[in-house]
């Protein structure tokens, strides 16, 4: 057996109950049944009862098996429900697994929660010490470390301040420094740098890559932050439906392969509407087909490079010409942000003159890709009446076409990866 | 396989962890839950802790009015409001640790899905805010005794004994409720009208020996019984004797609930987070 492993999850499983309450019950019905079953529960009032019909199994784990050696920083990826937390609260002893085992060696600090047992009440000074008490630490490392959580929290100045008077901002800052100073062997994170301003997230990224690198500590990392799980680990973990689909030492393939798998329904950057159920119909503009082409008018497949030529083209009919019709598109990062948007009325025809659009027709403009910095992006449709009415504004519903930029950035032997800030541009160096 | 080296194993259904040795472990964690729990009472009151004075002290007068001299019971050659005082001492301890501890664990379900610890410490350590008010209010039952210039048998230093099946009753009610009420939040409206009715078949505002001999010992059968008879007896002195059999099973049934109660705490703990 290897002497490294500091967790060893053997087959473990977790179910939970759930109870579908019926309405159609008449009351006397459950109060009957309740007076039933009263004598038995209050003699074994948490074993699980019979399968009624109304109580369905769910396994939030299943068959789950795998090893972490010490030092390891483990990142856990998966959808939503795939049972990354439930793995999280088993592993610290939150709640009990129903099958399986789970062997530990070393002192186990979890951090399920940024601020979790803070007294709105307790000033600044009381809930570092009762927090530091409830996370695991003894008196003496509290002592040690107060000096160390004020500076970094940044809140010498409210120290004897209750915390209910602090802003969002200290609150998670104060609670994140408490973490942060936990001295573990084995640290148990779930997305909690997904708090505070971008200042103070890169600050948590900072201590959290110098407790595992330095420290040499054995950290399990839940995180939707691709980025984050790329920075902080050298082991990736996906998850789906309390599975382990996959676990690799490479990283940064892990995540892509995570991501592709992820976007699978969308295999071209296109959207195309119902023949039969026409979503979106209106008199000015019925969107028909809105995507990324290349020139050769293929759909582009997931991803592209910036050297490649693609077109947004976007089709639709129109039944009432309308002068104020606006058709367009924005440009969105994978972290939800807003690079740009674009309407067909920003280019005037040659007489200086809007062209009214009538009847079928079929808009397209290249996209810079160029200027775009590496990663994951979405177009959106836009379209409106200019300041009389939105069509089809952006909400989760509207149509919308993703796409990878990959490859380089350019040539140069020193950029191979992303860069940092929202573009990427070529600019043309000459020495003179 | 030899799992030796491994400091914990965690599997379903299973004890895993020794409790004295989690305890030990985690008492800085129970001195810090009473601290708070002490701390966050009377924040943001102006008066502060003068309050766990003033709360004992009214209920006091309240009590000497009424039944010393409206109802005009008779008080066994102790000034009543000593006789008063001496059993509602025990009884508002008890029933206030007990309602604190029944509750700990609905009032922090936060931090129950979120960390772990031995969960019995909270209902443990929310026992210590009703300690600290028991102890102030002794203080007050002692400056009473000087204003009646009444002076208390050597008997009195036994009190503390009988400090002890109070506690263990009220934990032990407290862990079988707090335990039940985290799937059952019936259990946390029950609880107010069980301390309501306690209080009348507890000898607070009458003597135990008003009952007749025949129904005694049945009578004791409520460990309150045992408990409140104690604390008069030692204020009182051996003047009047002590009912010995209510004393014993005062203590012997005060063991069962709290062993009864550290069971079925410990039993179900583990399932908590799933039902809270």
């Amino acid at each position: 057996m290897n002497k490294n492993i500091v967790i060893k999850i053997e087959n473990l499983g977790k179910r939970y109950l759930l109870m579908h309450q019926r309405r159609e019950d008449l009351l006397y019905n459950v109060l009957a049944n309740k007076l039933k079953n009263f004598c038995g529960r209050v003699i074994h009032p948490f074993k699980a009862r019979p399968m009624a019909s109304n109580i369905e199994e769910f396994w939030a784990l299943k068959n789950l098996s795998f090893d972490v050696e010490l030092g390891e920083r483990v990142g856990v990826i998966g959808r939503n429900g795939a049972g990354k937390s439930t793995l999280l609260k088993v592993l610290s002893r939150i709640t009990e697994p129903t099958q399986g085992r789970i062997s530990l060696k070393g002192r186990v600090a979890s951090l399920l929660e940024v601020g979790t047992g803070f007294h709105p009440e307790l000033t600044g000074r009381e809930n570092i010490s009762l927090n530091a008490a409830i996370l695991g630490m003894t008196h003496a490392e509290i002592k040690k470390n107060f000096d160390a959580i004020v500076d970094f929290a940044g809140v010498e100045k409210f120290l004897d301040t209750p915390v209910k008077r602090y802003s969002s901002g200290m609150y998670v800052r104060l609670a994140f420094a408490i973490a942060a100073h936990l001295n573990s062997e084995i640290l148990i994170v779930d997305e909690v740098l997904a708090v505070g301003d971008v200042e103070f997230q890169k600050k948590c990224m900072g201590k959290m890559d110098e407790v595992s690198h330095q420290q040499g500590r054995t950290i399990l990392f839940v995180s939707h932050n691709m980025s984050a799980i790329s920075q902080l680990c050298n082991r990736v973990i996906c998850m789906e439906h309390g599975h382990l689909t996959l676990d690799t030492k490479d990283v940064t393939a892990g995540i892509k392969l995570y991501m592709n798998t992820n976007h699978e329904a969308k295999a071209f950057a296109e959207w195309l509407n119902d023949a039969d159920n026409i979503k979106f119909k209106n008199p000015y503009f019925t969107p028909r087909r809105f995507g990324l082409y290349y020139a050769d008018k293929q759909p582009v497949q997931k991803s592209i490079t910036r050297s490649d030529k693609v077109y947004v083209e976007i089709e639709g009919d129109i039944e009432t010409p309308d002068s104020a019709l606006c058709v367009g598109f924005a440009l969105y990062t994978q972290d939800g942000l807003e690079l740009f948007r674009s309407f067909q009325t920003d280019l005037l025809n040659s007489s200086g003159e809007l062209k009214i659009l009538d009847k079928h027709v079929i808009l397209r403009a290249e996209l810079p890709v160029n200027y775009l910095n590496l990663g994951d992006y979405r177009l959106m449709l836009i379209v409106g009446l200019h300041n009389r009415q939105w069509l089809i504004g952006i909400d989760n519903n509207t149509p919308s076409a993703d796409f990878t930029l990959d490859g380089l950035i350019n040539n140069s032997p020193y950029c191979l990866d992303r860069r940092p800030g929202f573009m990427a541009v070529n600019l043309d160096w000459q020495l003179i | 396989m030899a799992n030796n080296n491994f400091d914990l194993v965690i599997e379903p259904n299973k004890t895993t962890v020794d409790l004295f040795k989690e305890l030990l472990r985690y008492r800085e964690l129970f001195a810090f839950l009473a601290w708070r729990d002490i701390l966050i009472r009377y924040k943001q009151t102006v008066i502060g802790v003068a309050w766990s004075v003033i709360r004992p002290l009214i209920s006091m007068v309240v009590f000497t009015f009424v039944f010393g001299r409206v109802a005009k019971l008779p008080n066994e050659g102790v000034p009543y409001g000593i006789m008063v005082f001496a059993a509602m001492l025990p009884w508002q301890y008890f029933a206030n640790a007990m309602q604190e501890s029944a509750n700990s664990l609905i009032r922090s379900s936060q931090l129950i899905s979120k960390i772990y610890f031995p969960r019995i410490i909270l209902p443990t350590a929310s026992v210590m805010v009703s300690a600290v008010d028991f102890l102030i209010s002794l203080v007050l039952l002692l400056m009473l005794m000087a204003w009646y210039r009444f002076m208390p048998s050597p008997l009195i230093l036994l009190m503390p004994l009988f400090f002890i099946p109070a506690t263990m009753t009220a934990l032990g009610i407290g862990f079988w409720f707090s335990a039940l009420g985290v799937k059952y939040r019936d259990f946390y409206h029950l609880l107010p009208f069980m301390v309501q009715f306690g209080m009348y078949v507890s000898p607070v505002g009458f003597s135990s020996s008003i009952v007749p001999e025949r129904w005694r010992f049945i009578y004791s059968l409520n460990p309150m019984v045992g408990v409140i008879d104690g604390f008069r007896w030692c204020v009182q002195g051996a003047s009047v004797p002590l009912y010995m059999p209510g004393v014993i099973s005062a203590f012997i049934i005060s063991i069962l609930f709290f062993f009864s109660g550290v069971w079925f705490f410990r039993r179900f703990e583990r399932s908590f987070a799933d039902f809270i």
